[in-house]
């Protein structure tokens, strides 16, 4: 077990600045996530979420500031991160089973010219039958219906054995009875590993995350799993029940 | 039918459609799968300079193909990772600029070229046994590359991105496959020509689509396709006595077509 007073940074981001060509996509962002922390962090369209999770990723570098993955710089910090892209229908066309996107996961552990072990086909295998996806292995992806298709996803980003999972619209064109599945699986996984989510959807941020953080260029984020609402309608510029559907108490008051 | 075999040059022909088949069958898949057709066509296009320094020079034009048409694979990844320049505008520029270097080129040569037709629209009874060596030792890099850059190769094309996340050198790979498609490109020329070259890389390739949903069995049947139609295409040139570049691309073309009335389920839904 580890020790739950010795807590690390699993991310930690000071006063950073990213620019899309001149204009600012995230504003003085500050962030610090707790090692064990499952994160939701919800913002408009463009609100700068995907943005967030590359400067984390390594993917874009920040304009200003300093952002830390468990002590290490992003590039570096990579073999620890597992990633869940945004769903994107453009891929469906491409020749590739389950099994195949999964053990692509095992490439960033191999080396160049060298074939997948052993090993690798154990730890892909384990990771199918943890999202319940083992018996699809020799589907083709375009097969699969969108919730599946996501938990072959997560199972590709756990065989990179990260330490921090970051999720991109994970909720995505999945329908409610999926999302509850879906959650259990983070659920399950939470124990080992840090979580930070983004959604557009804060109806999809559930009772299941730790925290909450709005993210619209800037970042309001307090540490805890409620949201101001002045906070949120900063954050999106208009009136919060338009966008909560009616049921904002899900994530404006803890259960 | 089988007394045409015995000719050196009908012996030579079918080597070369055989091996620019296999070249083809293999680059084609990536180029199909990854969708960049218009790049492809930009470097072969571009070429075309090559071509023409080849006739300035008085050389054998494949060998100055051979340097000119890696260095336009290699400046159009560049200019497209690197800069902000749209892609199509990118590939668009450079496609013609090498051709009018190539223009150039020929109209600085003293007399005319002879051939040029030969280099921009392909004849297969006329490839020379050197061009063979060359096509074969492109082949064996591809077949190596390929093999060895299985993984990677395919882990760039699937989920660039993710590739880059997992520490792959995303940009390296993604240029030596572009440089693996300019020498595709080499070989083919003395089959079905520069201009035609995009037939050969997208009919087998795509066509495979069809019949499987794994990447190293639709290389596999682009190759056994490819073969088959420049077979064909080649001994249809030869006995109706027409251009066999055309004739190749217009047999896989029709070949392409006949496939759909029997396709039995539609792959692409979802």
């Amino acid at each position: 077990m580890k020790d739950l007073n010795n807590h690390q940074h699993a991310v930690e981001i000071k006063n950073m600045w990213s620019y899309y060509h001149d204009v600012p996509a995230l504003k003085e962002i500050n962030l610090d996530v707790q090692e064990g922390t499952f994160l939701g962090i919800i913002g408009p369209n463009g609100g700068g979420k995907s943005t967030l999770l590359k400067v984390i990723l390594g993917l874009i570098e920040p304009d200003r500031g300093d952002v830390r993955i468990f002590g290490k710089k992003p590039k570096e910090g990579r073999n620890i991160v597992g990633y869940v892209p945004q769903h994107s229908a453009s891929r469906l066309d491409f020749p590739i089973n389950v099994w195949d996107v999964v053990m692509m996961g095992r490439i960033g552990k191999t080396t160049l010219f060298r074939k997948y072990s052993p090993d690798d086909r154990k730890v892909v295998k384990e990771a199918l039958e943890k999202v319940k996806m083992y018996e699809y292995r020799d589907r083709h992806i375009a097969e699969l219906s969108g919730g599946q298709r996501q938990r072959v996803f997560i199972a590709r980003a756990l065989v990179t054995e990260p330490k921090l999972l970051l999720l991109d619209e994970p909720m995505a064109g999945i329908d409610t009875t999926m999302q509850k599945e879906f959650y259990e699986i983070l659920e399950e996984l939470k124990s080992r590993v840090t979580i930070i989510m983004v959604s557009h959807d804060i109806s999809a941020i559930s009772v299941y995350v730790d925290k909450v953080a709005c993210l619209n260029q800037k970042l309001y984020y307090h540490g805890t799993k409620e949201i101001k609402p002045e906070d949120l309608e900063e954050a999106y510029k208009c009136p919060v029940e338009m966008i909560a559907h009616g049921v904002p108490h899900r994530v404006l008051k803890a259960h | 039918m089988l007394d045409i075999l015995q000719y050196t040059f009908m012996q030579n022909a079918i080597v070369a459609g055989l091996l620019a088949s296999i070249a083809c069958g293999i680059i084609g898949v990536y180029v199909v799968v990854r969708k960049i057709v218009f790049i492809s066509g930009g470097i072969a296009h571009a070429s075309f300079g090559g071509i023409g320094l080849g006739y300035y020079l008085g050389i054998n034009p494949l060998f100055s193909v051979l340097p000119f048409s890696l260095l336009s694979a290699l400046v159009i990844g560049l200019v497209n990772r690197r800069t902000n320049i749209a892609e199509d505008t990118a590939i668009g520029i450079l496609w013609s600029v090498g051709m009018a270097l190539g223009v150039l080129f020929i109209g600085l040569t003293p007399g005319y070229a002879p051939d040029l037709m030969t280099y921009l629209f392909g004849n297969i009874l006329t490839v020379p046994v050197n061009d063979i060596y060359l096509m074969l030792v492109i082949d064996i890099l591809i077949i190596a590359s390929v093999y060895l850059l299985y993984k990677e190769f395919m882990a760039i094309s699937f989920d660039e991105e993710f590739a880059q996340v997992s520490g792959l050198p995303v940009e390296k790979l993604s240029l030596y496959m572009l440089c693996l498609i300019a020498l595709t490109i080499i070989v083919m020329i003395r089959v079905v020509g520069l201009i035609l070259v995009i037939a050969l890389l997208t009919i087998p390739a795509s066509l495979s689509r069809e019949f499987t949903d794994k990447l190293d069995r639709m290389m596999m049947l682009a190759v056994i396709f490819g073969t088959v139609f420049t077979f064909i295409g080649l001994f249809l040139s030869y006995y109706l006595s027409v251009p066999s570049g055309a004739t190749i691309i217009l047999t896989m073309a029709a070949g392409y077509m006949l496939h759909f009335p029997f396709k039995g389920k539609n792959k692409k839904t979802a």
